[in-house]
C-alpha cells in the first residue's frame, strides 16, 4: 500500500492547458498516472492529447469528476486565480486537491483555510512539488505521480518521505534509491506559511500504513510544524523516523519588527528544532548528505531491517 | 516588501489611525517647507531607513541616535541636516549601515503611558492575531520572554473581521477606561481594516501612546506587505524604496532569481529553497562559511545562470564558488552549458566545484568536461562541500 494515492487513483489536472500544468501532465501520463481530466474554463470539450492519451477537457471540476470518477486534483492555475480552484475542489467533494501553485497571497490562504476546515477534502501545499506512489516498472513506470517530481529517481518500497522543500524531497528520494531501498510515498507539503496538510497530518498516515515501515521528516526554519510532529512521534509512533531541518545558517532575517519572534515563538530556530528532535527519539541528519544514512541508523536502534 | 515610517503613517492616515502630525523631505532644502506644516514647539526628528533599533543606533561620523527630541523647530532643522546623508548604523542595519536619505519631522506628543501593538499572522492558526501590552516603548521579546502574562494575543476569524468582543478583550488588557478605551478601541478597528485591505504581512506600533487629553496615538509605526499581494496594490507599489535594497538583490529579482548577500566567502548557486538553505548549512557544517542564498529556480535557462554567476563575483569577498544542482526536471546539461557559458563570458578565475545530479546528468557532466574549465566536480552534496572549503581556505 501507500498513502493518500495508489497506481489506480484518478487525477484531473486543473489548468493542463497551460505549458507548465500540460507538461507536468504529459511526464505524469509517460509515467503510468491515471490522468483522466483536464479542467480549464472556456475549453470544456476539447481534448488534452499527449503520445496517444487522449483526456478529455471540462469547464468545470464538478463536470469533469462527475464524468471521469476523478477524486483527486493536482493545481497548476496562476496565483491569483488558485485559492478558487482549491474551493471548487472542495465544493465538487474530491478526496484530495493538490496545489501546486507558487506565490499565492497570504490572505487569499487564510480565506482558503477558513473555508475548506471541516469539509471533506483534503488539501496539499500550495507552492509544493506534490506526491509520488512509486510504482514496479521501470525507472518506478506504473506508480501515481501528482505534481512536479521527477518520477525516475524513484522507487517501490516502504520508506515514507515528508518535506517542504522540493529539491531537499528529491534529495532524500535519491539517497534511498541509491542504497537499493524505495519510497512508499513520498510527499512535499510546501513550504507556505498557511498550507493544507502539516508534517503532522502525514506523520500519522505513514504510521498507520502497514507498507511503510520507517520515516524521513524534512524541515525548516520557522513555525512550530516540525515541532509538533515530533512531539507526536514520541508518545505514538514506533516506527524509526530520521530528520533534517534545513536553515541552521540562515540569517535571521533583516525583518523590521519584533512581532514575528514573538509569535513564532520560541522553538522556530533550526538548532530549537534539532534539539526537539532528539529529545524526541528521531535520528538526526548532520547534513543533508545524511538522510539515507541517518534513516539507516535509526532503523538500526530500533532492529528495524529495511528493504 | 517593507516600507518606511512616514510612508505607514501616511497609510495610517488613510484608514483612521490617528498619528502625531508629520512631514517628510528627501533633502536639507526640504527642512523649511516641511517643518511649516507642524506647529510651532517640541518637534522629533527621525531617519528613515528600513531598520529597526534607530533611537540606539550610531552615525558612522559618531553622531549618536536616529531619532532625537528637539525643543524647538529651529533646533529641529540643525539636527535634521546632522542625520540627512549620514550613514545610520543600528541593531538591525549591519555594521555597514544605511544612508539616511529621508527625514521626518513629527510634532512630539505629551506622553500618559506607553503600550505595545501588532497585527501579523499566527501561522499556528493560520489566523491573523492582534498583539496587544501594558509594556511599550521597549523590546517586546524582553517582555514576552521575562513577563508573558503582560501580552495578550487575540486570535481574528478571517471570515468576520474583528468582533465588538474582541475589541472589549484587548481593551481589557490594556486596561483603557474613558475615552481612551473608545478611541482605543476605534484605533485597532480601523488598523485591522488596514492589515486585511492592503495585504499587510505585518503591522506593528510600539509604542502606541495615551496622551493627558484622552488622545490614542501611534507614535510608531513599522509596516510589511505579502509580496505575493502586491500585483492588486499597485499604489503600495508605488512606495518601495530601491536606495534600501541591496543592489544585487535587485539586480537579481530582475532575473527572477531569489538572492540574499551574506558575509562569508564561500558563493552558491542552487536550484531550489530548502536545496540553497541546506547547501549554505553544509558549507558552515564542513567549516566554510556561505558568501550569498541563490535560488534559481526550477526552470533555470542559460540566461538565469550567467546573470546568477555575474551576481555572485560582483562580491569581492568571494573566494570560491559552490553550484549545486538537483536537477529533477531540470536537464543537468542546460546548467552545465549554462556554467560553461558564464565562465567564459566572465572569466572565472576562482575556485569552482560543480555538484549535479539527476535529469540528463550524464550529458551535463560531458559538457562541463569537455570545456577545458579548471572546474572540479563533487560527486555528493557532501563531497562537493569539503572541496570547496578545503580550497578558499
Amino acid at each position: 500500500m501507500s498513502i493518500l494515492i495508489t497506481p489506480t487513483t484518478k487525477i484531473l489536472v486543473q489548468g493542463i492547458t497551460g505549458a507548465f500544468g500540460g507538461k507536468h501532465a504529459q511526464l505524469s501520463l509517460d509515467y503510468g498516472t491515471q490522468v483522466v481530466a483536464g479542467v480549464t474554463p472556456g475549453k470544456g470539450g476539447q481534448f488534452f492529447e499527449h503520445a496517444g492519451h487522449k483526456v478529455p477537457i471540462f469547464n468545470s471540476v464538478h463536470e469533469a469528476a462527475a464524468a471521469t470518477g476523478a477524486t483527486v486534483s493536482v493545481i497548476f492555475v496562476p496565483p491569483p486565480f488558485a485559492g478558487d480552484a482549491i474551493l471548487e475542489c472542495v465544493d465538487a467533494g474530491l478526496d484530495l486537491a493538490v496545489c501546486i501553485t507558487e506565490g499565492i497571497p497570504i490572505k487569499d490562504m487564510i480565506r482558503v483555510k477558513r473555508a475548506i476546515t471541516g469539509k471533506k477534502t483534503r488539501l496539499i501545499g500550495p507552492n509544493c512539488p506534490g506526491l509520488v506512489t512509486p510504482g514496479t516498472g521501470e525507472g518506478s513506470k506504473g506508480g501515481c505521480r501528482i505534481g512536479i517530481a521527477p518520477g525516475y529517481i524513484h522507487k517501490k518500497g516502504h520508506v515514507g518521505i515528508v518535506s517542504r522543500s522540493g529539491t531537499l524531497t528529491y534529495e532524500a528520494v535519491f539517497q534511498i534509491t541509491s542504497k537499493g531501498l524505495g519510497q512508499s510515498t513520498s510527499v512535499g507539503i510546501g513550504g507556505d506559511p498557511v498550507n493544507g496538510t502539516s508534517h503532522l497530518d502525514v506523520i500519522k498516515l505513514f504510521n498507520e500504513d502497514p507498507d511503510t515501515h520507517a520515516i524521513i521528516l524534512i524541515g525548516e526554519i520557522g513555525g512550530n510544524a516540525e515541532v509538533e510532529a515530533a512531539r507526536w512521534i514520541k508518545a505514538n509512533c514506533k516506527k524509526p523516523v530520521a530528520g533534517f531541518i534545513a536553515g541552521a545558517t540562515a540569517p535571521a532575517g533583516r525583518r523590521m519588527g519584533h512581532a514575528g519572534a514573538i509569535v513564532g515563538g520560541a522553538e522556530d530556530t533550526a538548532e530549537a528544532k534539532i534539539a526537539v528532535f532528539k529529545e524526541c527519539g528521531i535520528e538526526v541528519a548532520a547534513t543533508p548528505s545524511d538522510m539515507a544514512d541517518a534513516l539507516l541508523r535509526a532503523a538500526k536502534a530500533k532492529g528495524v531491517t529495511l528493504s | 516588501m517593507n516600507i518606511h515610517e512616514y510612508q505607514a503613517k501616511a497609510l495610517f492616515e488613510k484608514f483612521g489611525v490617528p498619528v502625531p502630525k508629520g512631514a517628510a523631505a528627501k533633502s536639507a532644502a526640504e527642512f523649511d517647507s516641511a517643518l511649516a506644516l507642524l506647529p510651532e514647539g517640541p518637534t522629533m526628528v527621525k531617519s528613515q531607513i528600513h531598520a529597526g533599533g534607530r533611537g540606539k543606533g550610531t552615525f558612522t561620523d559618531g553622531f549618536k541616535g536616529g531619532v532625537k527630541f528637539c525643543k524647538t523647530k529651529a533646533d529641529a532643522k540643525e539636527m535634521g541636516g546632522k542625520m540627512m546623508n549620514n550613514t545610520l548604523v543600528t541593531i538591525q542595519t549591519g555594521p555597514a549601515g544605511r544612508k539616511v536619505q529621508t527625514v521626518y519631522f513629527t510634532a512630539a506628543s505629551d506622553i500618559k503611558k506607553e503600550y505595545y501593538l501588532a497585527i501579523l499572522l499566527d501561522r499556528a492558526s493560520s489566523k491573523p492575531v492582534i498583539v496587544a501590552s501594558t509594556e511599550g516603548g521597549v523590546e517586546i521579546e524582553t517582555v514576552a520572554h521575562n513577563t508573558p502574562e503582560k501580552i495578550t494575543k487575540v486570535l481574528i476569524d478571517p471570515a468576520f473581521g474583528i468582533a465588538d468582543f474582541q475589541l472589549r478583550q484587548l481593551i481589557a488588557a490594556l486596561a483603557l477606561a474613558g475615552p481612551e478605551a473608545k478611541n482605543a478601541a476605534k484605533l485597532i478597528k480601523n488598523l485591522y481594516t488596514m492589515f486585511w485591505e492592503t495585504d499587510a504581512a505585518m503591522v506593528e506600533v510600539n509604542p502606541l501612546i495615551t496622551t493627558p487629553a484622552g488622545d490614542v496615538l501611534a507614535l510608531d509605526a513599522k509596516v510589511s506587505f505579502d509580496s505575493n499581494a502586491l500585483y492588486r496594490h499597485p499604489e503600495i507599489v508605488a512606495l518601495r524604496d530601491l536606495n534600501e535594497e541591496d543592489p544585487k538583490e535587485i539586480e537579481a529579482s530582475k532575473y527572477d532569481l531569489a538572492y540574499i548577500a551574506l558575509d562569508g566567502n564561500i558563493a552558491c548557486l542552487v536550484n531550489g529553497a530548502g536545496l540553497a538553505m541546506s547547501t549554505m548549512d553544509i558549507i558552515k557544517h564542513y567549516g566554510g562559511n556561505p558568501a550569498n542564498f541563490l535560488d534559481v529556480g526550477g526552470g533555470a535557462s542559460k540566461e538565469k545562470v550567467v546573470a546568477a554567476f555575474k551576481i555572485i563575483l560582483g562580491d569581492a569577498n568571494v573566494k570560491g564558488i559552490f553550484v549545486n544542482i538537483f536537477g529533477g526536471i531540470m536537464d543537468c546539461n542546460v546548467i552545465a552549458e549554462g556554467i560553461v557559458e558564464a565562465v567564459k563570458e566572465v572569466g572565472l578565475k576562482l575556485p569552482l566545484v560543480v555538484r549535479l545530479e539527476g535529469n540528463n546528468v550524464a550529458k551535463g557532466k560531458q559538457t562541463l568536461n569537455q570545456s577545458g574549465l579548471a572546474l572540479v566536480s563533487g560527486d555528493t552534496m557532501a563531497d562537493a562541500a569539503q572541496k570547496i572549503v578545503k580550497l578558499v581556505a
